[in-house]
């Protein structure tokens, strides 16, 4: 039997009718059509669906979209602002963060809850951090880099250096 | 992956909730974090027909360091320990089992009572609980009843909670006497279960002698086990290189691991061995601190 839930996607109120068994990634990306939420491995270990539900970083793939009833849930496409690209889009960018970009949405979405406990990681802590999230092509050094700029950008602190093939 | 049909409430008081799985009896299923369970479900190696979420009931999450007892309710997040700089006072093996317990993601979800209630002998916090000597509160529509940790893991994905029952809240006693404890496991990579685990609290009186000793052991043996004779080999004594050394040896010849990808039976024995010393050793350096 489906049952009727509303959410906040994005600051936006969504109400629609789901089975208890839709998975919320599903449910974001055939319900809803933000596509930007990827599916990686489907076995709760790749990261690539993270999202945030109230502000908490979480698989979207092993959560229902019942679960997320009076919830605000913000995906990749909540990240960007009037005033242009989030911190860690423009980190992403200039360090060269990203390849083939598949795991970038789940990725920038766990940095978020990261900075936003902890404004000025260490280099460990970002590793740590980001442990939940695989990926397949960059090496993990340039997306650390992306964080370091987003963390330096968002506190007002001195810019690192994001030259892809800088290495300290 | 998508899970077989099935019926989900979300009651707002315990008291729904617990007549609701009445109501439905054995066909139905708690949902906590559903980290363990919503992957078995998309498997199908579950597939019940109601869902009953606990998520909606409030006072079900406290974390609170009260005199004489650390108090866990099964409804707390790994995160909420991981994050409580009072628990890790005199509890820093929560901090070091978090970090070993999946990822940030899964922590922000996966509930302690929840790992504890899946009876899964791969879970880290059940050794923890031995170590620690838990009390688990496990409530029915008759009212609540208190189960030892040692009562607790029955067999194979069993434990003492009944249908129609909801494990309700862990409580921990602070032991007096100088205390340490401590945690490791060694994973494969992040996120891992354990190929072997143990976790390690010692007490000691003034002048470092062992008054107590705690040590469960996570993933080698069908269910989550007491190391007794190892803490048999400590009590009573300082806690000293034979001693350290015999108690490891204890818990090598006392698990029973099966051969697997992590490793063989052999293997696991070393690893069980080689953790346990140092995980006495890390507790007794924090005991002494
Ligand atoms: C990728 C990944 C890696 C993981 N790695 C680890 C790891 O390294 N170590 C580890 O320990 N765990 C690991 N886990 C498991 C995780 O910690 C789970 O969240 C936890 O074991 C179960 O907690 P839950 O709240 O998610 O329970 P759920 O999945 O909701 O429930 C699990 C079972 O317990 C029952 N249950 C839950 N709460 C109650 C209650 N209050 N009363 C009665 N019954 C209840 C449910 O009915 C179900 O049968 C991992 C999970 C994932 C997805
Ligand atoms: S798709 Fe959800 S963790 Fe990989
Ligand atoms: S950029 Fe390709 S998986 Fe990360």
């Amino acid at each position: 039997m489906k049952k009727e839930i509303t959410l906040k996607i994005n600051g936006e109120e969504v109400t629609a009718e789901v089975e208890p068994r839709t998975l919320l990634v599903h449910f974001i990306r055939e319900q809803v059509s933000m596509t930007g939420t990827h599916i990686g491995c489907d076995t709760s270990s790749c990261g690539a669906c993270t999202i945030l539900i109230n502000g908490k970083s979480a698989k979207s793939c092993t959560i229902l979209a019942v679960q997320a009833n009076g919830k605000e849930i913000t995906t990749v496409e909540g990240l960007a602002t009037a005033d242009g690209p989030h911190p860690l889009q423009e980190g992403f960018k200039l360090a060269h963060g990203l390849h083939c970009g598949f795991c970038t949405p789940g990725m920038m979405l766990r940095a978020v809850e990261l900075l936003d406990k902890n404004p000025d990681p260490t280099e460990e802590e970002i590793r740590w951090g980001i442990s939940g999230n695989l990926c397949r092509c960059t090496g993990y050094n340039n997306i650390v880099k992306a964080v370091q700029y987003a963390s330096a950008k968002m506190r007002g602190a001195e810019l690192p250096n994001t030259d892809p093939v800088f290495v300290e | 992956m998508i899970p077989a049909s099935f019926d989900y409430s979300a009651p707002n008081t315990l008291e729904e909730a617990l007549k609701l799985l009445q109501e439905i009896g054995d066909e139905a299923k708690i949902l906590a974090g559903g980290h363990s369970l919503i992957p078995m479900m998309k498997l199908r190696f579950a597939e019940p027909e109601h869902l009953v979420d606990l998520n909606n009931i409030p006072g079900l999450s406290e974390v609170s360091m009260n005199g004489d007892t650390l108090t866990i309710g099964a409804m707390a997040r790994e995160v909420d320990v991981e994050d409580s700089e009072e628990v890790a006072k005199v509890f820093p093996i929560f901090k070091d089992a978090a970090k070993l317990i999946a990822d940030p993601q899964v922590r922000n979800f996966g509930t302690l009572g929840g790992n504890l209630a899946h009876g899964d002998a791969a879970n880290d916090q059940p050794a923890v609980m031995l170590a620690l000597n838990a009390d688990l509160e496990i409530t029915g529509l008759d009212g609540a009843r208190t189960v030892g940790i040692d009562e607790f893991f029955y067999g194979f994905y069993m434990t003492a909670i009944q249908e129609g029952e909801i494990l309700t809240k862990i409580t921990i006693p602070v032991p007096s006497g100088k205390v340490g404890n401590a945690y490791h496991k060694l994973e494969r990579k992040v996120g891992d279960y354990a190929t072997a685990g143990v976790a390690v609290q010692l007490v000691l009186d003034a002048d470092g002698t062992c008054i107590s000793a705690g040590i469960g052991l996570t993933n080698v043996n069908a269910t989550p086990l007491r190391a007794e004779r190892s803490e048999q080999a400590l009590v009573g004594t300082k806690v000293d290189d034979a001693a350290i050394e015999a108690a490891a040896q204890a818990a090598s010849e006392d698990c029973n691991p099966s051969s697997d990808l992590r490793g063989s039976e052999d293997y696991k024995r070393r690893v069980v061995k080689t953790i346990t010393k140092r995980m006495i050793a890390k507790a007794l350096e924090r005991a002494n601190a």
